[in-house]
């Protein structure tokens, strides 16, 4: 059962690398849209199956592999968009970043005191190295629909480590957080939609009139 | 009783959606604030009996939070009466909306015991205002709509993080996991400290965006700029004191571990960071909306240090959180009627608001004097408490780096708050159709008296309140 859900989660960590290296906004959606479904299906793997699991996978898969996509190809679809995403550092330095990063969680989470076991799995890594990826998206990018995509691989590298706590996370609460996730990126989504209206462009380095002046 | 204080502000939400007439809809605020009001004081004069559910528990800290929040909603709704009577072009359905959803939130995440559900009251406070930041659909208040949502998201997905790290401390110490504030407060010391630790760490940084404590404030003085003024009201006095009983709830938590050094250096440094950064920024401050940003900057630090200080200052916190919500309240009311009444939010624009609006002029005045701790005021008391910690229980240079930084504060705000008030109105710029009315005075005026009365003669059931919330802080022995 484990190393099939470590499987998953180097599928997982994959997609964090596509994310990183891909420079079309339609790309980087549909891999954030597998990457929720991937994880959405890992409590199935971890755990017995029982209802409460079977209620979680389904919200899941149902929020971020649809629900979140759906949203943002919404967003998408009423500005107009030139595909190219300008990170900061290069598409090459992305990818390497995330490389680099993932090794360091790797490296990060054999250090940590972890309970017997979990000492095993790629769990602990695979949601540290998904955090970093979303950080390195978050400050390399310009545009506001991908800062949304790195705020997902944030949030979906905070999921990969509440798998260790599936009983001590009650359902009430995991569907309460997905369903704020939902509400979240649904504003996000509008106001990209603003932004594009008002600066003709999604560029969040445009944004400038509220510099502190001195 | 407890469920009926977030059912009420979430009735009233879909009211104000079914009601068409823009006109009529803002009267449903006031109407949600009264019913909130009376019964928040019914539920602290008349305990209700302890509920069996364990994941709802009233405490004192919780109790005081709700008075500081019921009161400075229903200010802020009568407020909003006229306000968006001056504002009949733009559709308040949303605001109405989103100003009742917080309500429903911000008392939710004063009664509840339950880490994840605490997030979850805290996140929708957060979804809930966005849309009010953008409230004037200008390039401005979106830029600053978008550095929140995103900075405050990133924040709160942080201290997500944090409870799952406290969650999985439990794991690792071979304790049946839970969330609840009690279980956890007495497994404390049996916790791993590493992950203790961490849990502090991300939760400090996660809500310390929320409340605004340096380096994570950046979105504040942006949103608290370009949000009208009664939703920066409900920002700094209600979802920044949100994020502070977020951080409390984690304090109790490592202050039972008994291995509390690590935390209080912490919180006195993040604090003291917060003082120096809103000090620096006071200083020059054009705009004076930024300005009360930075007020709260600074009052979030100080939050921090009273907690990092422990012993007296505790009780000073307590008062606080009151005194700053209503302080707050007062300033942003007063300084939305200043902007209004000369169009420009900037001291060199907007001066002499005594010949233009009088009223709004005089409460922003005595606002600025409630908010930096001159007596008579509630803040006195508090930041009184603040220093007295400080010197006696042996921390000479933080008492001595808060006064140095609390002076340089209130210099920079009265270099922005007397041109404002005092000088001469500029001959160029054209009257507005602003003038002062009852419900745009009124309630901060209401908010200003409470901060004077309190602050000469704190009435005996408040100062035990005050005193419960302060013990439930204490380091147990």
């Amino acid at each position: 059962m484990n190393s099939f859900a470590d499987q998953l989660l180097v599928l997982v960590l994959l997609i964090n690398i596509l994310i990183l290296g891909t420079h079309r906004a339609r790309v980087a959606i549909r891999a954030i849209a597998l990457q929720g479904i991937v994880l959405g299906t890992m409590p199935l793997f971890i755990h017995p199956v029982q209802g409460h699991i079977l209620l979680i996978t389904l919200f899941v898969v149902l929020a971020k592999g649809l629900c979140i996509p759906w949203l943002l190809f919404g967003a998408l679809s009423k500005i107009e968009f030139s595909e190219d995403l300008q990170p900061f550092l290069g598409y090459a330095g992305n990818v390497i970043a995330g490389a680099v990063a993932t090794l360091l969680a790797f490296v990060f989470a054999t250090r940590l005191p972890l309970a017997p076991h979990h000492q095993q799995l790629l769990t602990v890594p695979a949601a540290l190295a998904t955090i970093l990826a979303g950080f390195i998206a978050l400050a390399s990018r310009r545009k506001a629909l991908n800062q949304v995509i790195g705020y997902l691989l944030l949030e979906n590298g905070i999921f990969i480590f509440g798998l260790l706590l599936t009983e001590a996370v009650p359902l009430m609460v995991e569907a309460g957080a997905l369903l704020d996730l939902i509400a979240g990126i649904f504003v996000m989504g509008i106001i990209i939609n603003q932004i594009s209206r008002e600066f003709s462009s999604i560029d969040t380095s445009r944004m400038t009139a509220l510099r502190e002046e001195e | 009783m407890f469920t009926l204080l977030v059912l009420i502000p979430v009735t009233g939400a879909l009211i104000a959606w079914l009601i068409p007439s823009n006109e009529k809809r803002p009267w449903v605020m006031p109407a949600v604030a009264c019913l909130h009001l009376i019964l928040v004081v019914v539920i602290i004069a008349v305990p209700p009996p302890q509920s069996r559910n364990e994941w709802i528990d009233l405490d004192a800290i919780g109790k005081l939070f709700l008075l500081e929040v019921s009161a400075l909603f229903a200010a802020c709704a009568f407020y909003s009466v006229s306000y968006l009577h001056y504002r009949r072009e733009r559709n308040n359905r949303v605001l109405c909306m989103g100003m009742q959803v917080c309500l429903a939130a911000m008392s939710l995440a004063a009664g509840v015991h339950h880490m994840g559900l605490l997030w979850l009251a805290i996140e929708t406070t957060t979804l809930s205002m966005a849309p009010l930041v953008y409230f004037n659909r200008n390039a401005r208040s979106i830029e600053a709509t978008w550095k929140y949502m995103l900075i405050c998201s990133i924040g709160i997905a942080l201290a997500l993080l944090g409870i799952f790290f406290l969650a999985y401390s439990t794991v690792v110490a071979g304790l049946p996991p839970s969330l609840l504030l009690e279980p956890l407060q007495s497994y404390a010391p049996r916790l791993p400290i590493g992950w203790l630790n961490a849990a502090f760490v991300f939760l400090l940084v996660g809500y310390g965006t929320k409340m605004g404590l340096a380096p994570l404030h950046t979105w504040k003085p942006d949103a608290y700029g370009e949000a009208p003024g009664l939703v920066g009201a409900m920002l700094a006095g209600g979802l920044a004191n949100c994020g502070f009983i977020g951080l409390i709830r984690i304090y109790q938590i490592c202050m039972a571990s008994g291995n509390v050094h690590f935390y209080r250096a912490a919180l006195v440094g993040a604090g003291l960071l917060s003082l120096f950064t809103a000090a620096a920024f006071l200083v020059h401050q054009t705009d004076f909306k930024r300005m009360l940003a930075y007020s709260s900057v600074e009052h979030m630090g100080l939050f921090a240090v009273a907690l990092g200080l422990g012993g007296k200052a505790l009780y000073g916190a307590m008062l606080h959180l009151i005194g700053n919500g209503l302080a707050k309240g007062v300033l942003f009311l007063a300084a939305g009627n200043i902007h209004r009444a000369f169009a420009s939010k900037s001291r060199d624009s907007a001066r002499g608001a005594l010949r233009r609006a009088p009223w709004s002029g005089a409460l922003f005045l005595a606002g600025f004097f409630a908010m930096t701790g001159s007596p008579p005021f509630l803040i006195f008391s508090s930041e009184y408490s603040f220093f007295a910690a400080a010197f006696t229980q042996g921390h000479p240079l933080v008492g001595g780096l808060l006064a140095l930084l609390l002076m340089v504060a209130f210099l920079g705000m009265a270099m922005t708050v007397l041109p404002v008030v005092f000088g001469e109105p500029p001959k160029n710029r054209e009257r507005t159709r602003y003038h002062d009315k009852a419900l745009l005075v009124v309630p901060p005026l209401a908010l200003l008296t409470i901060l004077g009365v309190v602050g000469i003669w704190l009435p005996q059931p408040l100062y035990k309140l005050v005193n419960a919330a302060a013990a439930l802080l204490e380091v147990a022995r």
